[in-house]
């Protein structure tokens, strides 16, 4: 094990699976000479060289198509989209072309390539460079949908993205390139669609996401000293979706709570929340509530910002609001 | 804009239809009659299939545009990739997939090429380098700069074409398209195919240059080619010049291509926004009529384009006939193939 940044886990990834596969190619804005507009492709091109870890054009789709008809034909690219909210500029290609064409097709094409994107909130860029869109993807049929919350998650989660048949998009969040974990060294692969229980609790569940994760699992602890005992579960992939644990977790404690930076219509708690409505209503002690950013587009001052994002203190709020709580019999 | 500026740059720039003098063999001119003649009556095969009902959605006919498909597939090799249109009847069968696998999908049999899935505006064969066929205007150019870029990478000879139309030069893709190909000098030509409108809308009417692929050409550092698309000789031959640019690693090309729509945008739309007589004047530059006359000028006998066009007439017939016997798909097809282990599961 090794202390790496999520930054630096994003590096590993893409270079471990570069040094095992030469068709793994990698393209995007300042992704090379750069190393990254967030410093987490630095060294790709000294190793690899400017034929497999390309700068492109300020070309959105010319970047995804382009990672779709070479992912088509024997290559496996990566592509960067330097800020998810510009995957507005090329979501064509992302709902009607690259998630489309092998259904349409009758199988006939298949697209294994990895969209990687900077995902979220925190940095005071403003309502055009901040959004969390994991849920727009996990819209799309076709799609699988990833978004990890730690350098460990990272690394083993993106490489398994790039050996995937499937077209993933790769949602790293940008307020998480600093944060530093333990990583297994060599070769390591996680799995996609597997959520992880990061902490056990009798009381309340909090199914989170991303950046979200870390906050819920410190709200966990100052919920615990108010004798509320936390269940925190990571989805790490909302397509595939790990419906089992977030089951078996409900049932366990019958109190479910999800913890978004999405804007609150169709978040993906909806989803999730739907779910377990159909499938858990007689597990449930309450409601499932979901804790969203609201319904605004992002500001960017940093006192604005950090007042709609749900804050480690506005998750334990509103879990004790919702909670009468009892020990459960 | 002045038409005697008009009638100049066509004086000037648009090549001129192929001498008989020209040295293309016989037996390639008379494959190239042969793939516009098969263009010609499977699209009307296509519409009369409408009118009996038969073919369902939309479906947009490139009757007119044979010349194009024609010139442009027979300046490839096997293993080449094509990206047709949402008009791209043409495109597919040129390449040699079967009439019965298009008018199979045209009619949502099983027997098309797409099984049903598809539909008329996403006709594809990968078996024939056919590849995905968008219908999302100028989506396919990036896509197609994608596998000129994988050929490259792999070190194949292998070209890409993008077929694309008029009104397509006027996306943002396109030209995000060709600057990323010229910059990276990949082995892909892109072909207008322009048949004078954009859906229901002259094109020149909303388009800042008279010709809208080839007069944003210099903006890419590429030649300025304009050529008569109604002549299948001057599409072979300006393919070849592009085709042997690009296998030399020499970097894309991009070919606007003048021809007609000889119908309207869609199965929707009988063009009476046309101006009287254009389409009279067209018909007198018919690619195939032309196609024809050459032919007999260059002494081949009447016969052997008879027995062209009777076999071709008959490949129709059958492939109608197939085509009707097949069956709709099973709705089981309809639950298959999001992922590429064939399932649609996005959950466990």
């Amino acid at each position: 094990m090794a202390e790496l940044s999520y930054r630096e886990a994003v590096v590993a990834a893409i270079a471990q699976e570069m040094r095992r596969d030469e068709r793994v190619v990698f393209l995007g804005e300042d992704v090379a000479a750069a190393g990254g507009c967030f410093k987490a492709t630095v060294g790709l091109l000294e190793e690899f060289g400017p034929k497999r870890v390309i700068d492109t054009p300020i070309s959105e789709q010319a970047i995804l198509g382009a990672a779709m008809g070479a992912s088509s034909t024997g290559l496996r690219p990566i592509a960067e989209i330097m800020f998810s909210d510009f995957l507005a500029v090329c979501w064509d290609y992302i709902a009607n072309e690259i998630s489309k064409t092998r259904y349409m097709t009758n199988g006939q094409f298949s697209f294994p390539l990895v969209i990687r994107t900077a995902n979220g909130a925190g940095s005071r860029f403003g309502a055009q460079h901040s959004q969390s869109l994991e849920n727009w993807a996990m819209m799309i049929p076709g799609i699988k949908v990833v978004a990890p919350s730690c350098p460990a998650d990272v690394k083993g989660l993106l490489a398994a993205a790039i050996r995937d048949p499937d077209p993933v998009v790769f949602f790293e969040h940008k307020s998480l390139y600093s944060i530093k974990g333990e990583v297994p060294d060599g070769e390591y692969i996680d799995e996609l669609g597997k959520a992880k229980v990061l902490r056990n609790g009798k009381d309340i569940t909090i199914i989170a996401l991303a950046a979200m994760v870390p906050r819920a699992l410190q709200a966990a602890e100052l919920l615990q000293t108010a004798g509320i005992s936390a269940t925190v579960v990571d989805l790490r992939s909302l397509v595939p979706l790990d419906m089992q644990t977030i089951i078996r977790e409900t049932v366990k404690t019958g109190r479910v709570f999800t913890v978004e930076e999405n804007p609150r219509l169709c978040g993906w708690g909806a989803e999730i929340s739907s779910l377990i409505m159909e499938e858990c209503f007689f597990d449930l002690d309450q409601p499932v509530v979901r804790i969203t950013t609201p319904h605004i587009p992002l500001p960017a001052t940093d006192g604005l910002e950090d007042a709609v994002i749900p804050s480690v203190d506005r998750i334990v709020a509103e879990i004790r609001r919702s909670v009468d709580f009892r020990p459960r019999i | 804009m002045g038409t005697t500026k008009a009638k100049q740059t066509a004086k000037a720039e648009v090549r001129k239809p192929s001498k008989a003098a020209d040295d293309i063999p016989i037996v390639t001119r008379l494959a190239l009659f042969r793939s516009q003649v098969e263009a010609r009556y499977c699209e009307k095969r296509a519409y009369d299939l409408f009118l009996q009902n038969l073919v369902k959605g939309t479906s947009h006919l490139a009757l007119g545009q044979e010349a194009v498909s024609a010139g442009v597939a027979m300046a490839l090799e096997k293993d080449d990739y094509t990206y047709p249109t949402f008009r791209g009847h043409h495109h597919v069968l040129a390449r040699g997939a079967s009439m019965t696998s298009v008018l199979g999908e045209l009619m949502g049999r099983q027997c098309g090429c797409l099984s049903g899935k598809g539909g008329s505006m996403h006709l594809s064969s990968v078996e024939h380098g056919v590849m995905a066929s968008c219908a999302i205007l100028g989506a396919s150019l990036p896509i197609a700069v994608g596998t000129a870029w994988s050929s490259q990478y792999r070190g194949t000879s292998q070209v890409t074409v993008a077929f694309f139309g008029d009104g397509t030069a006027n996306i943002g893709a396109f030209h995000e398209a060709l600057n990323m190909a010229a910059v990276w000098k990949l082995p892909v030509i892109f072909v207008c195919e322009n048949n004078l409108y954009g859906e229901y809308t002259v094109t020149t009417k909303v388009t800042a240059v008279e010709h809208p692929a080839a007069d944003r050409a210099s903006g890419y550092g590429l030649e300025r080619i304009i050529i008569d698309g109604n002549d299948a000789d001057v599409v072979y031959r300006t393919m070849q010049v592009a085709v042997a640019k690009a296998r030399a690693g020499a970097g894309p090309s991009m070919i606007e291509c003048m021809t007609y729509r000889q119908s309207g945008h869609s199965r929707a739309d009988p063009a009476h926004y046309r101006p009287p007589g254009e389409l009279d004047e067209w018909k007198k530059k018919d690619p195939v009529v032309i196609y024809r006359k050459r032919l007999l000028d260059l002494g081949v006998k009447e016969a052997v384009l008879k027995q062209i066009e009777d076999e071709t007439m008959q490949e129709v017939n059958r492939a109608t006939e197939e085509a009707k016997a097949s069956p709709v798909p099973p709705v089981e097809l309809a639950f298959k193939d999001v992922w590429s282990n064939g399932g649609i599961q996005w959950r466990n």
